[in-house]
């Protein structure tokens, strides 16, 4: 899957959880999940749980906890699908 | 330090209407909300039928963000949300984003049990393995004072929040709670309340016991007999009731209408002694708790106009009457006109003391006592001390002014709230 496609779906995921719309706008690479959209940090789980069942992977707990921007969510997910 | 406490604000989730409106229009018309649960009869209930109140897909969009809805799989939360929300609204008190802490405000909302569903749905995962699938949600909404804390959420209050839980008294002990706390001055204003979820889970232990009516699957309206001859247990029911319970002070500074007063009350327990048990209150207990209601109102038990009675449809409602026959020292015409509301919604659990005393209070603001149906064949018990015309079938239109609410509940608890109309 492509870079670009990813952040789309990932755009599409986060949406619901933002509480930063302005920042939301600029929604790119270097967003970063809680400083810039100021998502609510118990959110992060639900998030985790859309992106594996959009991306039909599992992400294990260390990787969760390296999900902190957009970016992270990307390698991540590429590295998940490779795997399998 | 006793400071006059008022009720400026209500709202209702109730089987027989969603909103004040809808509600007191189902009171005047006699109108059930006991429906056939399809639910049931595949579970092989032997009770099938229940009270649930109805709510549509466009009302859950209004009370709660997108982001709220996903995984919401808590009834409870559902109900006491409306109906908190629309109490509130409706004394004028501020809510949403925009809304500041106000430290004088507070929330006394109970609950029987909360988001029994959503316990479920953890319940599988975790048996699964798959407890990280759980999410963020499944704490919020099963935990007892998720209700308060939901609707803190949208609220604002910064005095005491919490959840009480004492059974089938809980919504009335709300009441009791946040009126104790405005008269003793650490709060102006707090929202009082209780929901109770819907569903196999909730009702499925009382249909064990064998205390749900179980020959009403095919007549679902006749199920919910209260002080009829042929009661034969509590249709289960659901939902939830909110009242603004506020200082007279603040109350009358912000031109807040006003519903009612709240007189005063009183709260015991039996001690599940002299045949007082987990499940069966010690009559002692019953009239000492109305006793010191009236005592503690300061009014004469001439004086009140109407009793809304816990009254469940079971063998101890002839029991009931009499408590309250024999505590006011009053019988035959001299008894004050007596309804129970589980005819039109069922036992709505810990729902029922704030749904309940929601319709005590429309009845003081909007002058009527409302019928009991299903009661055509009034016990003789009870007849013997009440006579047929203060027992209304169908809804009486006249002036009430002060009107005595009770609820009791399963560990021989009790609690008796009494409300007047409001009189400067």
């Amino acid at each position: 899957m492509e870079t670009k496609e990813i952040i789309y779906c990932l755009k599409k995921i986060v949406k619901p959880y933002v509480q930063n719309d302005l920042a939301f706008q600029d929604f790119g690479k270097d967003t970063d999940f809680i400083k810039d959209l100021e998502i609510n940090s118990a959110n992060l789980v639900d998030i985790v749980l859309d992106v594996e069942d959009e991306f039909n992977i599992a992400i294990d707990n260390d990787s969760m906890d390296k999900m902190l921007t957009v970016k992270d969510a990307v390698e991540i997910i590429k590295t998940k699908q490779q795997e399998q | 330090m006793n400071r006059r406490v008022v009720i400026t604000g209500m709202g209702v989730a109730a089987p027989n209407g969603v909103g004040l409106k809808a509600f007191s229009e189902a009171l005047k018309k006699g109108k059930s909300g006991i429906k056939f649960q399809p639910e049931l009869e595949r579970l092989k209930f032997r009770c099938q039928i229940a009270g649930k109140p109805e709510i549509s897909e466009e009302m859950l969009k209004e009370y709660f963000t997108d982001l709220e809805l996903r995984g919401l799989n808590s009834s409870g939360i559902v109900y006491g949300v409306i109906s908190g929300v629309d109490a509130w609204k409706d004394a004028g008190l501020p809510f949403g984003p925009e809304a500041e802490t106000d430290w004088d405000n507070g929330i006394i909302f109970g609950t029987g049990i909360l988001g029994v569903d959503k316990f479920r749905e953890a319940i599988h995962l975790i048996d699964d393995k798959n407890t990280r699938r759980l999410g963020s949600t499944s704490v919020v909404q099963t935990m007892a004072s998720g209700i308060s804390a939901y609707l803190n959420s949208k609220l604002a209050c910064g005095n005491q929040v919490t959840t009480n839980s004492s059974a089938c008294t809980t919504g009335t002990e709300a009441i009791l709670m946040a009126a104790d706390r405005i008269r003793a001055g650490k709060a102006k204003r707090i929202l009082a309340g209780s929901c109770g979820d819907s569903g196999p889970y909730v009702w499925g232990g009382f249909d064990a016991m064998r205390i749900l009516p179980h020959k009403y699957n095919d007549n679902p309206q006749a199920g919910s007999r209260p002080m009829s001859e042929s009661a034969a247990g509590f249709v289960p029911g659901s939902g939830a009731g909110a009242l603004v319970i506020e200082d007279l002070e603040s109350a009358l500074e912000r031109g807040a209408k006003i519903y009612a007063e709240i007189l005063g009350g009183h709260i015991n327990s039996g001690g599940q002694r002299n045949k007082g048990s987990l499940t069966a209150p010690n009559s002692e207990g019953v009239k000492k708790c109305i006793g010191n209601a009236i005592f503690d109102a300061g009014v004469r038990p001439d004086e009140l106009d109407t009793i809304n009675g816990h009254l469940t449809a079971t063998a101890m409602d002839p029991t009931e009457v009499a408590n309250w026959s024999e505590t006011l020292k009053l019988r035959g015409t001299k008894f004050p006109y007596i309804n129970s509301l589980k005819s039109l919604t069922g036992h709505c659990l810990s729902a029922g003391g704030s749904i309940e005393s929601v319709a005590s209070v429309l009845q003081i603001d909007e002058d009527f006592i409302f019928g009991n149906i299903n009661s055509e064949d009034l016990h003789p018990e009870i007849e013997k001390l009440v006579p047929r015309k203060n027992v209304p079938e169908k809804t009486l239109f006249k002036e009430v002014n002060i009107v005595a609410k009770a609820s009791f509940g399963f560990g021989d608890v009790n609690a008796v709230v009494i409300f007047s109309k409001f009189r400067d």
